[in-house]
Parts: C-alpha cells; structure tokens; sequence
C-alpha cells in the first residue's frame, strides 16, 4: 500500500476496504476480528472430535427442525389413511401415523428422519469419543475441570435427547422401550409411584407422554444443550487449547495453525464431510423402519427388542442383574429393577463428572497443566479408564446376549452368565493388562532413548561378535548412552521415523518431479540415509564404544514430518 | 475531518479524547502504518495478539506442475460436488414429473425403492466432496504456517482490581450490618422462588388414590375375548398352546395392564402342575392363564416353550415356569406372574372368576401394601 492518499494516510483506496471502515466505524468489530482470526490451534487430529458432535449437532438441530413441521406429537387414536397401503385402515396413534406419513407421504421426508437418527447417533458417538481423548490425555486437569463436567452434563442430556427422541414415533420398539422407562421411573423407592404419576400423568400409558417428551425433545433439552455448548466454547477460548509435548510447546503457548485461514478451511472442510457422511447414512442405510414394527400394542413385542446403542449398556446391566428385590419391613420393596438402572447409571455418571476432582484428590497434583499426558505416561489413570471401558462394554454385549446367542448358538442362559461373571473379572484383569502394556511401553521409550532406534544393521566385529547398529537419537556419552531425557513427547522408534528413507517421490501414475533434484534437496536438508553417504568415512566402526552409529545422516529429524 | 453538525452541544466546548483513548494506535501512527506492507501488518497484528508466525511453508511456486495439479484436483472434486448437489435436485423434483413417481407402492417400483438411496447418495457425495475439495486446498495450496500464541495466565492486576470494586459494593451496600435487609432478602428470594416453582405441583398426582396401579379392568364374569373381540371355549386351543386374551370390555385389547396368555397345558404338565399356594383352583381344567405383563420391566412375556414350560420375556430374558404357577426360574424377575383365576359361564365361554389377586406388571416400593 503505497501512499496515494490526499486526505489521511492510511486510509482505505479500495472498495472493500472503505466498506469495511464504514462498518468498523459503526460496530468497531476490527479488534476482536483480529484477534479471533489470529487465534492458534493445535494441529492434531484428535481435537477435531468435539467438532464432529458439534456439527452432529448442527444437522440435528436443522433437521429436526424440519421433522417437527410434519410430525403431530398426539397420541388420539386414528384410523391411518396414508400410503403405506400394508397399515392401511390400522387404528394407531396420531404421532405414529404422522412417523408414517413422514416417511411415505412427505417428499425427502424418510431421507430427513434417517438422517436425523443417524446424525443422533453420531452425535453420542462423538461426545464419547472425544471424552475419552479427554480423559486419557489428563485435558480435564485443572483448570479445565469445569468444561468436563459441563461435557459429562451434556453427554447426560444427549442420552435424553436419543431417549425422548426414538420414543417419539411411538411405534411398537419405542413402545416397549417407554414401558421401560416407566418400569424404571416406578421402581425408584419411596417416590417411584408419584414420579410416574407426575411424568406420565397417571398410570403406564395414558395419553400426555408423547406430547410431554416432544417438548423436552425440541425445545427443553436443546435449548439447554445450546446453552451449554456456548459456555463449553467460551471456555475453550478463554482458557485456549490444551497441546501434546513437542518441540517448542509449553505450559504457556500453544503452537499450531492460525484460525484463518488454515484452520478455518480444515474446520470446514469437516463440517461438510461430517454433514455428507451423515447424508450418505440417512439415504443409503435403513435405520429404524417404524413401518415394519406396527403401532404400539401392550400386548405384543418383537424379539430382539434394543434400544439404541447408546443405551444398550443399561438394557444389559438390567438383564444380567440377579433377581433381587429387597422386601423392607412394612411391606415396602426395593425392586431389583432399581439397582441396574438408577443405580448403576448414576454411579457411572456421578463419578465420571466427579473423576478430575477425585484424581486430584488421589494424586495430590493440584497445579494447572496444559500440555497433555500420553496415556502411557499416567498408567493408573489409562488402566481405570480401560477397566471402564470394559465395564462398559460388557454391559453393551449384555444387552444384546439375544441377539448373539441366537446368531451364534450358544445357550441364552449361558450368555447371561457370561455377562454376570464377565463384569466382575473382566474390569480388573483389564486393569492388570493395560498397567503392565503402559509400563512395557515406558520402558521402550527410555531403552530407544538410550540405546537408538533398531536400525536391523548387523555387524561382525573383528572378534568375530554380531552386533546390531543403533541409530542414536542425540548426543551420547562415552559407553554410547543417549543424554536425551523423555520429554512426554513420542520416542520415534524406526529409521524411517527420523528420516531414514528417502521420501517418496511424488505423482501417482507417473512422477511429477525429478528423482534427481529429490536427491539433492535431501542431501541439502542433510536428510536420509543416502545424504550421510556422501559425507560418510568408511571406518569399519559401528561398536558400541563409537556410540554404534552408522553415520551421521540419519539426525534426528522433526518426528512430525 | 469536516462536519456539518450545528446542533446545539456539538460545538460547544473543546471535545478531546481523554488520556487513555489509545491503545495500539498511539504506538503506531497512520503514517507509520501506511508505509508498512501487508505481510508486516498482518505480523504486527498477530504479534499484538500475542501470536508469533515461526515458521512459513509457502504453498505451492506459481504456475509449478504441483500448483496446477493440486488446483485441476481440487477444481474436479468441487466440480463433482456441484454435480451431486444437482443431480440431487434432479431426484427431488423431478420425481413423479419427468422421472417414475417415488411413492411407496405395494407392487414396488423400482424407482421408489431408489429414490431414498439416491437422495441420500447425491447429498452425501455433494458434502463429502465439497470438504474434501476444501481439505485439499488448503493442504496442497495455502501456505503452511507454525504460529505460536502465548497463553496469558490469569493476571494478579485483574484479580485484585475487581476484588476492590466487588467489595467495594458489598461495602457500600452495608449488607454485612444491615441484618435484617440480608434475612428479608433471603425469605423473599425463598418465597419468590417456591411461587415461581409451585405451578409444577400441577404435574403431581396421588398414585395412591383408587389403586390405578394394583387393579386392572377384569372383574366377575368378564369374558376372556381375542384380538379380535371373540370368546374362547374350552377346547378351541390344542394342549400345549399359548393365546393371548383381553377382557371383554371396551378398547380391553388395548389396555397396558389388562393382556392375560390363556395356556392349555399338555397331560404331563397338568401333571406336574403345582400352582402357587392358595390359587390350585384359579385354572379350569387343563387351562391357566397368567398375566402377559412381565413383573420385571412390563414387557409382554411372548415366548412360549411348551417342550420345558418356560415363557421368555424378551426385553431382559426373564424366564417363567407355568407348571410352577409361574414362578421366575431365570434372569431378573423376582416375583411370579399373577395368575388369573378363570371359569366358564352359562354360555361354555371363559370368564374371569376376579380381577387379579395382585397388582400385575413391575414391582414398586409400596406394592404389597396396596
């Protein structure tokens, strides 16, 4: 910009550029605009996680939207006219008929419930997800305990977004799975009957239910999910992105890409992928034909009755509970129903938010932290976590011990066993097997660190002894022990990691650059075996005493690239 | 700068900023900034946000065979994400017009079975394509920067300088010695927040009042009926056959609690048969009949296996044992299904002999006492 200007230096020549001052002038926006463009991001994959539950949730809100414009959340009996011509003439309820014309009446509109369940169970998958690399990573360390918790609130609120959602079409599953609910509702000591009473307005089924979980559905838990989102971003702005160790990352930076425009290209580049894979599930896969259930008969029910798969973990906790009521003086009973369904899904959840605090409390570390743990490195963390995980898992396989029993013809009595036993041994012996896999892979991290990367080089020495090269990954000292500490950074552990090989020359049919110049440009990075050729003196060494290296041409490089 | 405004106020006086009007813009004057370029502006920027640009790995040289390779890529897969994104369009409104119609049809075309798919197909290629299209422009085309950003920690300034004006207010609002404003205040913003909470009480209901939950809508004499409203004789169901019945009142086959399985035991399950204590004469013949509701989690128990005398619930694989009154021999029940006491009326139909003896369907805290 030179200067051209007759009036004030600096003032804006082009037509963009006064537009943008005569906005500035108004909204004074320039200042925060910068600042958000110029806000760093790490450069990892697994930070993207979140993102995806947020663009789930974005098609979730958009085509939910679109859903309520034909769906009748009314559950008056009506005679079904629609064109599905098999429930023809079929007394069902208005809610369910509206499913059905959604799917068969409206244009696209089978396209949008697809896609909008699909996009739902994303929606829990990513949250899952992206909790785990939280919590193996240790990013829920203070001072992010906060958005943890708030995350594990809206993992809740998810699960009931999911839960009012497919009872909604109150078809013959969502039915079963809302006599469930009320069962469950009922089986809650002292309050269970009044609870049911106030959610169901009287006794299982009645006539307000759909209605009542619609609106939770479109506007209570939404609104307070959008709400949470907000804070849970402000947060993640206000305190900046946790990173992994690296090269020049500390406690107090964060390296990575600038908003705009690398990361907002990236960004949205996943947004459109995530709503196209969405896309592609809601048209190519059929999920949840609610036609081919029928409408709700108390009466009847379908084998192999699942919920989705967010809740299966539940469904499974219940069918391997023994049958243990617990009979109370005054003739009051505990049902065992309680115990694997309140109980368990709110002990799982209760310490699941409160896991920062108790890891605090544990471990006495109180200090805010930033960069983040390889899980490795925190192997009780990473072996509570697993142990978890395979509480979880077990439970989820539990509850679908039907299906697999039948599928695999094994005893149905038997599955249930194996699901009984399983969730007691299975969770320790996991604990046991990842503490002890964190270990071994400690210890391979400080042996490549002090004894070089196995480079598969033998040599025989003049004594006639074999030994294998290796590739040391700094200085060493004089028995040829690396000096590098572990930094909590990844150890590269083959030659190709630190540039061993040449890179590849590029073009897919045929190359698009010459072999040649690839050559040279190596050499000149001092990169690759063949550069250390060049400048290598044939010394016949390559004992240990000389360190055991090969050369100098393999340095470490940049372990990123 | 030159103005036209001559109303009374705005001349009057001198009107200047005050001392701590600038900011950035008294460290760099317009002048300075004009001579500066864009690359510098963009750093100085950054900089004053704290960022610092290490490292640029610029994009691709101009007009080098990777440039056009990596724009005529890009260019393709946005071009076959317009592409999709019309062919979609074509799909959704050209169906039923120039295309076969995409309603269901018993005699199912060919068309309405793809129409769903394709929708489907052509969107997700029109967004996948446009992200991938996006991905690889800015991985093969925009430069490749490292920035680093400080992270500033809180600041002791700010901290204490908010403390004064907070306390500051407490202080000045003598809350700590007006006692009697603090305990006003707390049982007003209690009272005010029960009123606004009590209209929920509208939601609150006596479980308690007329039992809905222990009876259901069979009684003396009520008829057991079918599906389809018609009665049952003795010796309509083979022995070792399972039907499920509804009381002969209005919308009975519809009701949650009122489903009852009508069983006709085989000779060697009569046999065994040992109903529960007190109900050896609620069956009729070589007939029972249970209620249907599961009393785990209220699933209808459907599956029937006459070769052991088990019902299955489905939902969570409760087992039921007839000849045993019914009694759980596996999985998560606790408690026996009722059993419906029955007989035959004058006309040799089936008939409850009363409602059920308990509440039918899943346990809850004050059951037994109700």
């Amino acid at each position: 910009m030179a200067a051209r200007t007759t009036t004030a230096p600096g003032a804006p020549t082009t037509r963009l550029g006064k537009a943008g001052f005569e906005i500035d002038d108004r909204l004074i926006v320039a200042g925060p605009l910068r600042r958000t463009l110029n806000k760093v991001f790490p450069d990892h994959w697994s930070f993207l996680l979140g993102e995806i539950a947020l663009y789930a949730f974005v098609i979730l809100l958009l085509s939910g939207t679109y859903l309520t414009f034909f769906f009748d959340a009314s559950m008056v009996e009506v005679e079904y006219a629609g064109e599905y011509d098999p429930l023809r003439g079929t007394q069902m309820s208005a809610a369910y008929a509206s499913a059905l014309d959604l799917s068969f009446d409206v244009r696209g509109g089978l396209f949008m419930r697809q896609l909008h369940h699909w996009a739902a169970l994303l929606f829990v998958a990513a949250i899952v997800v992206h909790l785990l690399r939280i919590f193996f990573t240790g990013a829920f360390r203070r001072p992010r305990e906060t958005n943890w918790l708030i995350g594990v609130v809206m993992l809740v609120l998810s699960l009931l977004m999911g839960l009012t959602g497919y009872t909604m079409p109150d078809d013959l599953l969502s039915g079963t799975g809302l006599r469930i609910i009320s069962a469950i509702i009922l089986s809650i000591p002292v309050i269970g009957t009044w609870a049911h009473f106030a959610v169901f307005n009287g006794d299982f089924v009645g006539t307000e239910i759909i209605g009542r979980f619609y609106i939770a559905h479109v506007l209570i838990l939404p609104a307070i999910l959008l709400g949470l989102i907000a804070v849970h971003l402000l947060i993640l702005v206000k305190q900046k992105h946790t990173q992994f160790p690296g090269p020049g990352r500390t406690e107090h930076n964060v390296v990575g890409n600038r908003l705009f425009p690398a990361f907002a290209g990236k960004a949205t580049g996943l947004l459109l992928i995530v709503f196209g894979v969405c896309a592609a599930l809601g048209g190519l896969v059929q999920i949840n034909p609610v036609w081919l259930w029928g409408p709700y008969n108390p009466a009847q029910v379908s084998a192999a009755s699942q919920p989705d798969w967010y809740i299966l973990f539940l469904d499974g906790s219940t069918r391997i509970f023994p049958a243990w009521d617990i009979n109370l003086p005054g003739n009051y009973t505990i049902p065992a129903l309680f115990w694997p369904t309140v109980v368990v899904a709110g002990a799982m959840f209760t310490i699941l938010a409160l896991y920062p605090w108790i890891e605090r409390k544990l471990t006495g570390d109180t200090a805010a932290h930033h960069l983040l743990q390889r899980p490795r490195d925190v192997p009780v963390r990473t072996s509570l976590g697993v142990m978890a995980l395979t509480f979880y898992v077990v439970l989820a396989i539990s509850g679908s011990n039907d299906v697999i029993a039948d599928k695999f013809t094994i005893s149905l009595n038997a599955m249930t066993w194996v699901g009984r036993i399983g969730v007691i041994i299975l969770p320790p012996i996991a604990y046991v097997l990842t503490y002890r896999i964190c270990l071994g892979l400690q210890q391979h991290d400080r042996e490549v660190l002090e004894h070089g990367i196995e480079t598969g080089v033998i040599r025989r020495l003049p004594n006639g002894e074999f030994i294998e090269v290796h590739q040391p990954l700094g200085p060493v000292d004089e028995h040829g022990h690396g000096q590098l500490a572990y930094g909590g950074a990844p150890v590269p552990k083959r030659m190709n990691h630190v540039g061993g090989a040449r890179r590849a020359i590029r073009g897919f049919f045929t190359p698009i650059e010459q072999p040649s110049a690839v050559e040279l440009e190596q050499q000149g990075e001092g990169r690759g075996l063949a550069a250390g050729e060049a400048s290598r003196e044939l010394t016949g060494s390559g004992r240990p005493s000389d360190g055991g290296r090969p050369s100098d041409g393999g340095r470490p490089q940049d372990a990123r690239d | 700068m030159k103005t036209h405004d001559t109303r009374p106020g705005s001349t009057g006086g001198e009107d200047i900023p005050g001392p701590l009007h600038g900011g950035p813009d008294e460290d760099h004057t317009p002048e300075q900034l004009a001579t500066m370029s864009r690359e510098e502006l963009d750093l100085l920027g950054a900089r004053y946000d704290g960022v610092e640009v290490l490292h640029v790995d610029p994009g691709p040289e101009p007009g080098s065979v990777l440039e056009k390779r990596a724009v005529r890529q890009v260019g393709l897969v946005w071009g076959l994400a317009g592409l999709s994104a019309f062919l979609f369009l074509v799909v959704y409104v050209g169906s039923g017009w120039f295309l076969p119609e995409w309603h269901w049809a018993r005699e199912g075309t060919t068309w309405s079975a793809l129409f769903t798919p394709l929708l489907g197909l052509f969107m997700g290629l029109a967004f996948t394509l446009a992200g991938v299209g996006l991905v690889i422009y800015t991985k093969k085309l925009l430069p490749h920067e490292t920035a680093v950003q400080d992270k500033h920690d809180g600041s002791h300034f700010d901290r204490v300088t908010t403390g004064a004006t907070l306390t500051g207010g407490y202080h000045n609002s003598g809350l700590a010695r007006r006692k009697l404003l603090t305990r006003s205040l707390g049982f007003m913003g209690a009272a005010v927040g029960l009123m606004v909470l009590s209209p929920l009480g509208g939601l609150i209901k006596n479980p308690n009042t007329g039992n809905v939950l222990g009876r259901t809508s069979w009684a003396e004499g009520v008829r057991l009926v079918r599906d389809d409203g018609s009665p049952i004789r003795p010796g309509d169901q083979e022995p070792g056959s399972l039907e499920t019945v509804f009381p002969a009142v209005p919308g009975g086959n519809v009701q949650s609690d009122a489903a009852t399985m009508l069983i006709r035991l085989r000779p060697e399950q009569t046999a065994a048969d040992r109903p529960r204590e007190g109900q050896a004469d609620f069956g009729y013949g070589d007939y029972v009949a249970y209620s249907k509701i599961c009393t785990h989690a209220g699933c209808p128990v459907s599956l029937y296996e006459q070769e052991t005398s088990r019902i299955l619930c489905p939902c969570h694989q409760s087992q039921f044992d007839v000849t045993q009154g019914a009694k759980p021999v596996f999985g998560p029940a606790t408690r026996s299904l009722p059993q419906l006491p029955i007989t035959v009326d004058d006309e040799g139909y089936f008939v409850a002999r009363s409602d059920y003896p308990e509440a039918v369907g899943p346990t809850y805290w004050n059951r037994e006492r109700i």
